[in-house]
């Protein structure tokens, strides 16, 4: 990094840092269609939600054995998704790794976009979402709902936090900025609490940014082992397992992940972000992929190669009708395709490029959201008893065209939650970068 | 206070800091004196009470005191319920090899509390634990668990353990999670997935109800009233997105009666007792018998004792059955499948 910049050249690169990170954002005409679109199906399944609370969670495929379904399966698969602003912010930030900055604020975006919507896809899966209150008037504390609901917030809480702390620098440079519009700038002005980049100023952000990230690393891990625990609180076959919490979260940080090179590979393309995100960033977060699948691959043959050893006779059933079963064929697709073909591709340098990382995150984002719906369902088609005595479609789940429709409202949620978060501030930290490139006091540049 | 004349500022804040502390060191130690006061005035003042046993003998068992709900805003019929008869211990003995399938016990439990022909409170299930023993019929109501999983797992405390032994569910406070149904390893539960058998008419008698209270004909309303008030013992009125599962007939019980599926029984397969009293009746025959004789004579059981959930529901094992299993292919169960 060059130290000895003149104050002209800081400025022009200032200047030109500034206007490549704040080009995207503005509510323009694009981004206009663009959430009309998504609200044109969020009303549609927003619809498809009033049917349910009309006619009862019968709507949904769900029934008395299995009464967890896709909604359920949606619930953990965004905690899951959500656990990759800890992992970038805290993991990586916390270790020192200088390059996360211009990706940083796109991980927060996805957890607080995931976490915040989970809240509502389990509202989705009760059935009587308008008494939700009864759950903080006659709060049991045994209850893992109760914990569940205790971490997710908390999550949500200090994603928040980490993610608006380092936007106050970035927002009190630019409520002056004549290219934005002049709401935004109102906006930032009374969002960048009097920031002036003074030197205390500067020490109070460093040591609350880094006070939130060694807070969250123990609320994420919490929010998904505790999801885990919803499961593993229960002696059913496929759920029973002391390896539940681990198993969840190394499997969040791989769902989490191929969402965020998504993302990357969208923003960097669309907001012509290619000075910011480099091939470098897709080669580095591919190496991470790579770990963190293998440890996922490990817990899954911990988790269902090695009970096959035994087979004990429930545990045979479940595992016949995963491995070689009705559930086979998903099964197998989900390990190979989601998992252990990406895990040997991304070894290779050259994959590890944009172009192919993001068909590789594809593949990987939907084996993670169908694993999540072979932890939940095929357990429950396999009780201890006998399902005896009710109609077919108490035996075997199908979900409806309605079910699927609330579930894609949520992710079109989510889609709006990152949409507006990254139209309203820049994705990438104005001031870190500025920083990196030896510009020591933007404040002072940025106000003449 | 000495830093008074070097920074005001300062020591405003620690004075601030020092404050605060205070103030939530306040708030915390108050609401851990509440937590205490609450927890020791709900507690019963004696943990002991008598019953009488089969030989005639008064003696003092453990209550097994879960505490005693708070009013609250419950109505009188939901607070009784939470509290339960006290001095039993209510308890089921099935006796499998007298089973034939008749299913007038389903046929009155689906009665008695509305249920659809696909909802069971009672299940009577086709068994087969191998290919070589015999197969046979088991009725299989909630096991009303002394450690209920269900209840562990309740956000809400909808669903309970009364002291009296009886697992049940109040469907005016639950909110549909369905944990419960996940927890309990006797696939006892069921969920109103749509609304129940009898809402219209519930509704009709609700609209008929409120025009006689206000048409002042408060006698003639008394019989309506009794049908659109929810008794959570018999947990009807049944409710769209809520839970309900085997009472062990709790509103039966109250007035001294067995529960409706012991009695609709044809073939004697049901005692039901009090453990406290050591003794069960059979619902066919009105014969009164000693628990414990009855289990150690017969090689009584509980389902899945190895879960650690203390059934209240005992088996008696299928042997010499009386009435051969009709037709040996129509087990469909899947296990064999």
């Amino acid at each position: 990094m060059d130290h000895s910049l003149t104050i002209e050249q800081q400025k022009e690169s200032l200047q030109k840092i500034t206007c490549d990170l704040i080009k995207p954002v503005g509510l323009n005409r694009n981004f206009q269609i663009w959430m009309a679109f998504l609200s044109v199906i969020l009303i549609a399944c927003l619809y498809a939600y009033y049917i349910q609370m009309r006619e009862g969670l019968g709507v949904a495929g769900i029934r008395d054995y299995v009464s967890w379904g896709m909604y359920i399966a949606n619930f953990v698969f965004f905690v899951a998704s959500s656990l990759i602003g800890m992992l970038i912010t805290a993991v990586l930030g916390l270790s020192g790794a200088k390059w996360i900055t211009p990706i940083a604020r796109i991980a927060e975006i996805i957890a607080i976009g995931f976490a915040a919507v989970a809240g509502l896809v389990i509202v989705s899966d009760m059935g009587r979402p308008e008494r939700l209150l009864n759950v903080f008037l006659y709060a049991r504390i045994q209850s893992p709902i109760l914990w569940d609901v205790t971490v997710v917030t908390t999550y949500v809480l200090i994603s928040l936090l980490l993610y608006f702390l380092p936007l106050i620098p970035d927002m009190g440079m630019l409520q002056r900025n004549p290219t934005l519009p002049k709401w935004l700038r109102k906006v930032y002005e009374i969002l960048s609490i009097n920031w002036k980049g003074t030197p205390a100023q500067y020490e109070i952000l460093h040591r609350s940014i880094k006070i939130m990230a060694i807070l969250i690393v123990p609320v994420a891990l919490a929010i998904h082992t505790v999801t885990s625990w919803l499961f593993a609180a229960t002696s059913r076959v496929g759920w029973d397992s002391t390896i539940f919490g681990p198993y969840f979260v190394s499997g969040a940080f791989v769902s989490g992940i191929s969402c965020l090179v998504i993302a990357m590979y969208f923003f960097r393309k669309n907001y012509k972000l290619h000075d910011y995100i480099t091939e470098d960033h897709f080669n580095k977060i591919g190496k991470i992929m790579v770990l963190v699948s293998l440890v996922y691959l490990y817990f899954n043959i911990n988790e269902f190669l090695f009970p096959g050893y035994k087979l004990k006779s429930d545990e045979a059933v479940h595992l016949h009708a995963l491995l070689a079963g009705k559930h086979a064929l998903l099964f197998w697709s989900v390990q190979i395709f989601g998992l252990i073909i990406p895990i040997i591709l991304l070894l290779f340098k050259k994959i590890r490029t944009s172009g192919p990382m993001l068909i590789i995150s594809i593949f990987v984002v939907l084996g993670s959201w169908f694993k999540r719906y072979l932890i939940v369902v095929p357990t429950q088609e396999h009780p201890f008893l006998p399902i005896q005595n009710v109609p077919e479609n108490f035996i075997i789940y199908k979900p409806t065209l309605i079910e699927t429709a609330i579930t894609v409202g949520s992710f079109i949620l989510v889609l709006m939650i990152i949409s507006v978060l990254a139209k309203l501030f820049p994705v990438i930290p104005i001031w870190e970068t500025a920083h990196e490139k030896g510009i020591h006091e933007p404040e002072k540049l940025s106000l003449d | 206070m000495e830093d008074n004349s070097t920074n005001n500022n300062t020591s405003r804040r620690d004075f601030l800091q020092r404050m605060g502390l205070i103030a939530s060191g306040t708030v915390m130690g108050g609401a851990a004196l509440f937590a205490g006061y609450k927890f020791e005035t709900t507690k019963k003042h004696d943990s002991k009470i008598k019953a009488l046993t089969a030989e005639h003998q008064l003696i003092e068992v453990d209550d097994e005191g879960n505490e005693l709900p708070d009013q609250g805003n419950l109505s009188n019929l939901t607070y009784q319920g939470r509290e339960g008869l006290h001095g039993k211990r209510w308890v089921m003995v099935i006796d499998l090899a007298k089973c034939r399938n008749a299913r007038q016990c389903m046929k009155a439990c689906q009665g008695a509390h509305e249920l659809r022909p696909e909802q069971h409170h009672i299940n009577v299930l086709q068994m087969q634990d191998n290919e070589i023993t015999a197969p046979y019929f088991m009725p299989k109501p909630c096991q009303h668990c002394d450690n209920p999983p269900c209840v562990s797992v309740c956000p809400v405390d909808a669903t309970f353990k009364r002291p009296d032994g009886i697992v049940l569910i109040d469907n005016e406070r639950c909110i549909g999670c369905r944990f419960c149904v996940a927890a309990c390893p006797y696939s006892a539960r069921i969920f109103h997935w749509k609304e129940p058998l009898k809402q219209l008419e519930y509704e009709d008698d609700k609209a008929r109800y409120s025009q006689m209270i206000a048409e002042g004909k408060k006698e003639e309303a008394l019989e309506l009233e009794k049908k659109v008030t929810y008794d959570v013992e018999l947990n009807v009125p049944q409710r769209k997105g809520t839970i309900s599962k085997c009472l062990f007939s709790a509103d039966r019980l109250r007035i001294g009666q067995m529960p409706y599926c012991v009695s609709a029984c044809p073939n004697g397969v049901y005692y039901f007792g009090d453990e406290n009293e050591d003794a069960v009746t059979n619902g066919t025959t009105k014969e009164t018998v000693r628990l414990s004789g009855l289990l150690r004579d017969n090689a009584g059981y509980r389902l899945m004792e190895e879960l650690g959930t203390k059934p209240r529901v005992y088996y008696l094992p299928p042997k010499n059955r009386l009435f051969p299993f009709p037709d040996e292919n129509l087990l469909t169960t899947e296990h064999q499948s």
